[in-house]
Parts: C-alpha cells; structure tokens; sequence
C-alpha cells in the first residue's frame, strides 16, 4: 500500500514539474519578447537618428537612460503610465471578449468632462469625500460613454469599431464646445474651465512632485481585472463570449449582457484615467487634455497580450518611451517627426513581436 | 490496360506534427479504372490524395505518374500534368459566375484576360457532353450544394485533365443526385479518363468502382476488385474486425413521454422555412431517430429545440412543461442536455482547456464557482473524473481541447452532457468525425443512457449509426416528418424512398397513422 502510495505521489510530482516547466518556459516567452521588441526597435531609431546625421547611441542615452536621471523624471514616467495602465487594462477585458473598443480617447474626455462637473459644481465637501466621487463619476461617464457603442452593437449589431471611433469625435468636440462655451472660465485668456476645488483634487503621493495616488490605483484595478478574468465565473464567461459566442450561446451564456458588461469596464477604466488627468494633474479641463492616451492604450493591450498584470508593466514601457521622446527632442534637437517614427517603428515592433509570441507560446 | 501502371504511389510517408498521416503507403491507380478509396474518417485518404495533386508533399516515398517520377509544389503543377480534384470543401468564390470561377487562376498575371466568350462556349459543350446543366452565368452562390459540385467537376474538366479525384462527393448529394454522380464517372471513364473516387460509403464504392483500395490508419490494408469482393468483406477491412452490426439492448417498453413537440415551425436563418409543422414525442428509455439528407431541417429543428432558434409556431415540452421559445439557459437548467451537430462552432471553444470546456454551462453554480469566483479544484477534480470515465485521451485537464483528435473531444461532450443528469438528450450527429473506436463507445454509452431511463432524440445522416441504436426511426424531408420505421436494415429501400421525399410509394406500409395525423 505504502509503495502504491509512494508511486502515485511520484507521478503527481512528475506531472507537477512538467508542469511547473510549462509555465517556466511561457513566462520566459512572455517576458522576453516584448524586451526584445523594445531592443530591434531601438536599433532601427538609432540607425534612422545615423542616417540623418544624428548620433545613432542618443536613442539609448538620452531616450532611455535619460529619463530615469532623477526622482523628478521618475515621477514623471509614472504620471504618464497612470492613464496608460488604467486604459490598456481595461482595453484587455474589452479584447479579450472580442470587443474593438477604440474609443478609449473619447471615454477619456467624457469621463475628464464629468470629473470637472463634479469638481468645480459642488463645494464644501471634504476631501475623503469629493476626490472618491470624481473619479467614481469620471469612471461611471466613461463607462456609459462606451455603453453606447456596446448598446448599438447588441441592439442593431453596428460595429463597436466605427461607432466608438465615430464617439471618440464627438467627445473631442463637446469638450472643445464646453470649454469655449458654456464651461469656460472667463476670466483665463485661453478656452479652459474653472479650476476644480482643492477637495476634488486627486491627492498627490509625494508632496513635491506632480506624481498622485492615480498610479496606486491603477496598478490595484489592473490586479483586480487579472483575478476577474482568471478566476471570476463572470471572466470566463466573457472569455468564452470572445473566444466563440456561438458556444457561449449553446451554454446559455447572455451574449449581450456579457458584451456590455466587458465594453462597460474599458470604458470606465478610460474614464477614470481622464478623471486622473483633470483633478491629478490639470486641474482644469482643456480641449487637447490628452496627448493620445487612449489610442496607445490599445498598444499597451496589444503588447500584454490581453493580460492585465502584464498591461501594467507595457503601460511603463510606453510612459518611459513617451518620456524619452520629450528628452530627446529637447536634448539633441531631433525633430519631432524623426522622434514619432521612431515611437511608429517600437508600436509596429511591439505588434510584430507579440504575434511572434503566440506563435512561439503555440510551439512551446 | 497497359502493363505499367497509370499512377504508382511508392512507400509514401506523411506527418503532421505527431500525427501520421500516411505511413508508407504504396498503391497503384491502372489508366481507365474507378478506382476507389475507402476508409473510416482519419483514415488517410484525402491526405493521400492532396499529395497527388500538389496540395501537400510527401515526406518520403516517390509518385510515379505516366511512367515520371513527378514532385508537384503546387495544384497548378499537378492540373499541368493534367491531375485534378474535387474537394469535400468546395473552392468557388460564391459572388462570382461559374465562367469567372473558371477563368481566375488561370495563366499568370501579366497574361491578358482570357477571351470570355469562348470559355462561355466551351463550358456549355462540356456541360453538354456530360450532362451536367451548368450555365457559365450563374452566380454561384445562386447555386443549390449539388448544382455547385457539378460546378467544381466541370472546372476540373474545363482545365483538361486525365486524373479527376473526388474526395467524398457524395456526402453532400441526395440519393437521386448521388446516382447521378455515379453515372457521371462511368462517363468519364468511357471517354478515358481515370477517376479516384474517395468514400466511406460501402454501397457506393461497391457499384461503381472497378477496384477498391482499403485504407486504415494511414496505410493501406488491402487493394481487391469490386467483383471478387463484398460489402462485409470490406467493413471488416476498413475496421480492422467484424463490426458489431447489432449493439445488445434491453427490450423494455418505453416510459412517459419526456419530450413533446407539437406542430412545431421554425425559419432558417435565410429567413426561409426549415421546419414545418413537426410533431412527435420522446417516450423515457427510448431512442428515437430522425433520419434524412442533409438540410432537410434538422439543423434547425435541434437549435429550435434547444433554444437557440426561435419558434414561429407550435409548443415544445419537456417532462410536461412548456418550454417553448424559452432561451438556452432555462432550457439546459431543466435537464435538457444537447450535444450539437457542429462541435466546434457550439459545443466547445477550442483555445480552451478541457476544465474550462466542462463547466461551460455550470460556470456560475456550486461546486464549481462560490460567490463569483471559479473554485479551480472542484473543477479540476470533474474534469479528472470524466477524462478517465469516458476514456478522454489527453495530457491533463489543463490541456486545450483543440489539440485533442476529433474523438476525444466528441468524448468530452458526451461525458460533460450526460454528467448533467439529463432527462432528454438531444444528440445531432453523434458519430461525426470521430474514429471507429470513439463511435462505438459513445453508441454503447447512448444505449446505457436509454436502459437507465433517459429519453433520447438522435438526429442522424449517418443511417447505420440510427439502424444500430434507435428503437424507431422518423425520416425528414422538406421541413416535414414524411413517416415512421421501425430500425430493420431490410426497410432500407423504403426508407431512401422516404427520405427522397417519396411519400406515396413508400408511405403505404411504413407511416405511422398517428403521426401522419398530426401532420
């Protein structure tokens, strides 16, 4: 009995090392891949800065190396990764039901918009209170923002691709309108709204750098939506919705309510990211609050390969990147074209790379 | 016939990962012949058969052909050797005429556009010459499934061949198109061309071929003339044994009636009708077959009854309870099981692992989640359980289904359905796709399921797979239940005749009265 005993935990422990080796082995895939993507593309930029006269190691020094040459600068990559993490996590949850969620950038500013609403209307709040409820009502703005699209497709079967990048233009321009219009603070020179109150502010993490709280969350939602999609029955259902919605169907799966539900979620990560960027770091709402978060969100996605843990670490990787471009152009006079065609060349890397990467993960 | 052979395949050997697909395979094809090439699903004959014309290439081994030692890297190669072959899938651009079908691949793309009225004129002699109706302007999305497989012959032809191959052609075809199939390579033949044709259909292969290659497992067993052979001779071949003709059943009378379908109509999603007026029921502790070609409405008929189609008119019930137009997850949770007709698209989600396939419908409920979240070792533990009950061939439970053979995963639907507990279970095409010894052992554990009570509906095209296991039989056509049969082998004609829709020849001694009043 002993000896049968003894043989089968044999067994189990071979087949546990087996598969403790698989996972090795997929997490090596994972993890270098996408270092080696950053590597080609950096080696394209440094050749292109050569062709042009520049010095090709500038592309190491200065965009990489250069910023992390102080806590300021630190600071600064992860202001940048704040929304970035927030909206490439929750891009994940859309993707990985198969939902083309393009319209992050617009969920953004919607979500910016009702942050500003509720944070220049009301006063007298305190600041445990009005800080919470901006970015509760940014999230809930850019969640129903993107529930419009989810509606439309399982009502009508629209695309979520065109109608989300059809609401990405309107959300710019009600923002524009809002600023020029009816939410401009008349007394500033430029089209911008009224400052937010003290309380609504986002708090800050360290007392004398633009860095707040934002990134703490982010990296908590980003873990959150990993356990949701791994281990949540909801997760697998709109895994399976994505993976094959005809199966879905057949196991009784509510295909409509599981797609709202995932375009729901990347619309309230992107709102809650615009929310962040008005009582984080801005203040006031302006037309062009965003540099294009929302679109490299979906690269951030991309380049995890649809893993929210993994987003927070590829939402670094293009903070850093989106850094070292500022620190380039201003250090070494490189053009800002060259600067985004290198950035073009590591996002079609990273693309590249990434399908490598289920290739080899297949093969493994 | 002349002395060298027409075709030699020598030694051929061809893998796929770890699969081996052909293992030394070596056959010779006479000019003139039908030549036919039988074997069980996974036998390894389109395999065989892709290599000859330049689909895929041989890992080793030589093809002889014409006294050539030939290697094509490309279909384009073999047609240029006069070599061409019909697919199970046919290779048509739907939106496109049949001439323009004709002329897209042909010459290279600097090449001006081929003049279009002569291949307009060349079609129609060829179409003609063998009887085949095709107009050169049709659409051929226009086109029914049997007027597209004339289609692809006639393209073959339209390039010039010597070698034509049809891979399963009958599949598809109604019995009257089929005999007209069969007629065609006896044309073909007359006029000196060589036809392989690849079946698993023992009648088939037996009326027309002039010699029949028997393949199993990627090699093959035996080559005989049809004259000097049988039909049980050549089951024993492909199988590898005697087949087990008649499974052993308990003669029990059935039960209550678990299942009631009345009057039921249901559209395709063309929005055309696909069920008319069905009405039948399932007694606990039998099986019952719907027996038909292809299309006739039992597609729809399953997905209406499970949920996934709507209902136009009529009620369905189930252990007396009306469940009709309910949506699949009140239906599955009222001890409905299905095991559907297209594996892949409804009954499980390839990327996903075995674990994940089986609780697809009891994600949400104890033991396998507690409050939202997935509890991974009770889901592991079942899967383990069903993986070694129904003999599932697989690394572990983690492993994805889709790297698992087509039996194995029709395993685990079987395991994960009946391990629901059903009272009724809807089953369309049991057997499809899966090797022998897979299909014997889900029929057996049907039959286990109807002796322990459960009421079961076996939507079938495969007619020995309804013969083996039904207690009776319904033959479907058009939408409409034409009549019933007990499942006697020597009703066979009567049944064919039914399910040509052949109502008054056949419908004097078969039809059950009290279904034809329903209708």
């Amino acid at each position: 009995m002993a000896e049968i005993n003894q043989g089968v935990r044999e067994t189990v422990n071979s087949q546990a090392t087996q598969a403790f080796y698989r996972t090795l082995s997929q997490c090596a895939i994972s993890a270098l891949t996408p270092i080696a993507a950053v590597l080609v593309a950096l080696a394209f930029g440094a050749a292109l800065l050569w062709l042009n006269g520049f010095d090709g190691s500038d592309v190491v020094t200065v965009m990489v190396l250069g910023s992390f040459q102080d806590t300021r600068s630190v600071g600064e990559i992860l202001l940048k990764a704040t929304p970035l993490i927030l909206i490439g996590a929750g891009l994940c949850v859309a993707f990985r039901c198969s939902i083309w969620n393009i319209g992050a950038e617009g969920q953004l500013y919607v979500g910016a918009i009702a942050a500003t609403l509720v944070g220049t209307s009301i006063d007298g709040l305190s600041v445990w209170v009005h800080a919470p409820l901006v970015m509760l009502v940014g999230a809930l703005a850019g969640a129903a923002w993107a529930g419009i699209a989810g509606y439309l497709k399982v009502r009508f079967q629209a695309s979520e691709i065109v109608t989300t990048i059809m609401l990405n233009y309107i959300a710019l321009i009600l923002t524009s309108y809002l600023v020029t219009g009816p939410m401009r603070d008349a007394s500033a020179a430029y089209p911008q709204s009224a400052r937010l109150v003290r309380e609504a502010w986002t708090p800050r993490l360290v007392t004398d750098l633009r860095l707040h709280i934002g990134i703490l969350v982010a990296v908590v939602l980003a873990v959150a939506l990993y356990i949701f999609l791994r281990r949540s029955s909801r997760g697998f259902a709109l895994r399976v919705v994505g993976l094959n919605p005809h199966a879905a169907r057949y196991a009784g799966m509510n295909v409509a309510r599981n797609v709202m539900i995932a375009i729901c979620i990347s619309g309230a990560m992107a709102g809650l990211a615009g929310a962040f960027e008005v009582a984080g770091v801005t203040r006031r709402l302006y037309q062009n609050i965003s540099p294009g978060y929302g679109f490299e969100g979906i690269a951030v996605a991309l380049l995890a390969g649809n893993n929210p843990l993994a987003a927070i670490l590829s939402g670094g990787l293009f903070a850093t990147l989106r850094s070292g471009s500022e620190v380039l152009q201003i250090n070494s006079q490189v053009p800002q074209v060259l600067v985004l065609v290198i950035q073009g060349i590591v996002i079609l890397s990273v693309v590249a790379f990434a399908k490598l990467r289920d290739i080899l993960r297949i093969v493994a | 016939m002349s002395t060298r052979p027409f075709l030699r395949l020598d030694n051929i050997r061809k893998r796929f990962g770890s699969i081996v697909a052909s293992d030394g395979v070596s056959l010779e094809i006479e000019e003139g012949e039908v030549h036919s090439l039988l074997g069980e699903n996974g036998a390894g004959k389109s395999v065989l058969m892709s290599m000859i014309c330049g689909m895929a290439r041989p890992d080793e081994g030589d093809i002889v052909y014409k006294g050539q030692l030939v290697s094509f890297a490309s279909p384009r190669d073999a047609i240029r050797q006069r070599i061409g072959m019909v697919h199970q899938h046919f290779m048509l651009v739907p939106n496109l005429t049949v001439a323009e079908n004709y002329i897209l691949g042909q010459g290279s793309a600097l090449s001006v556009i081929s003049d279009v009225d002569t291949v307009h004129r060349k079609i129609r002699e060829l179409s003609e010459r063998y009887a085949l109706n095709v107009r050169p302007d049709a659409i051929v999305e226009d086109l029914s499934v049997g007027e597209q497989q004339r289609v692809e012959i006639l393209k073959v032809l339209f390039h010039g061949i010597d070698l034509l191959i049809l891979d399963e052609p009958t599949a598809v075809l109604t019995p009257q198109e089929t005999d007209r199939l069969l007629s065609l390579m006896g044309d073909l033949v007359k006029d000196g061309k060589t036809v392989v044709f690849i079946s698993h259909k023992l009648d088939e292969v037996m009326r027309v071929s002039n010699r029949i290659s028997v393949m199993r497992d990627g090699r093959v067993v035996n080559t005989v003339k049809s004259a000097e052979t049988n039909a049980r001779e050549l089951a024993r071949m492909m199988v590898g044994r005697d087949v087990r003709t008649e499974l052993p059943r308990d003669p029990k009378p059935p039960g209550r009636v678990v299942l009631s379908v009345e009057n039921l109509a249901c559209r395709a999603e063309t929005g055309l009708p696909a069920v008319r007026g069905l009405s039948f029921d399932v007694r606990a502790g039998e099986i019952v077959g719907i027996a038909g070609v292809s299309g006739n409405g039992q597609t729809e008929l399953s997905l209406a009854l499970s949920g996934l189609l709507s209902v136009d008119t009529g009620r369905v019930a189930l252990n007396g309870q009306d469940i009709t137009g309910l949506d699949p997850a009140a239906i599955n949770a009222r001890s409905f099981s299905h095991i559907p007709e297209d594996r892949h698209k409804h009954g499980i989600v390839l990327p996903l692992s075995l674990s994940e396939n089986t609780i697809l419908q009891r994600y949400d409920q104890k033991p396998f989640a507690k409050g939202g979240i997935l509890n991974r070792r009770a889901i592991g533990e079942h899967t383990r359980d069903l993986i070694k009950r129904f003999g599932v061939k697989s690394r572990d439970e983690n492993q994805a289904i889709g790297a698992l053979s087509g039996g194995n995963q029709q395993k685990l639907v079987v395991a994960r359905e009946l391990a629901r507990n059903p009272d009724f279970i809807l089953v369309n095409q049991l057997t499809r796709g899966i090797d022998i010894g897979a299909m014997e052992f889900v029929m057996e554990e049907m039959l286990r399921q109807r002796d322990s009570g459960r009421a079961i509906l076996l939507i079938s095209t495969e007619l020995e797979e309804l013969f083996a296991i039904c207690d009776r039989i319904l033959v479907m056509f058009h939408g409409e239940i034409l009549g019933e049969l007990p499942p006697d082998r020597n009703r066979l004609d009567e049944l064919g005749l039914l399910m040509a829709g052949n109502k008054e020849t056949a419908g004097t001694c078969g039809v059950d009265k009290r279904s034809l009043g329903r209708l």
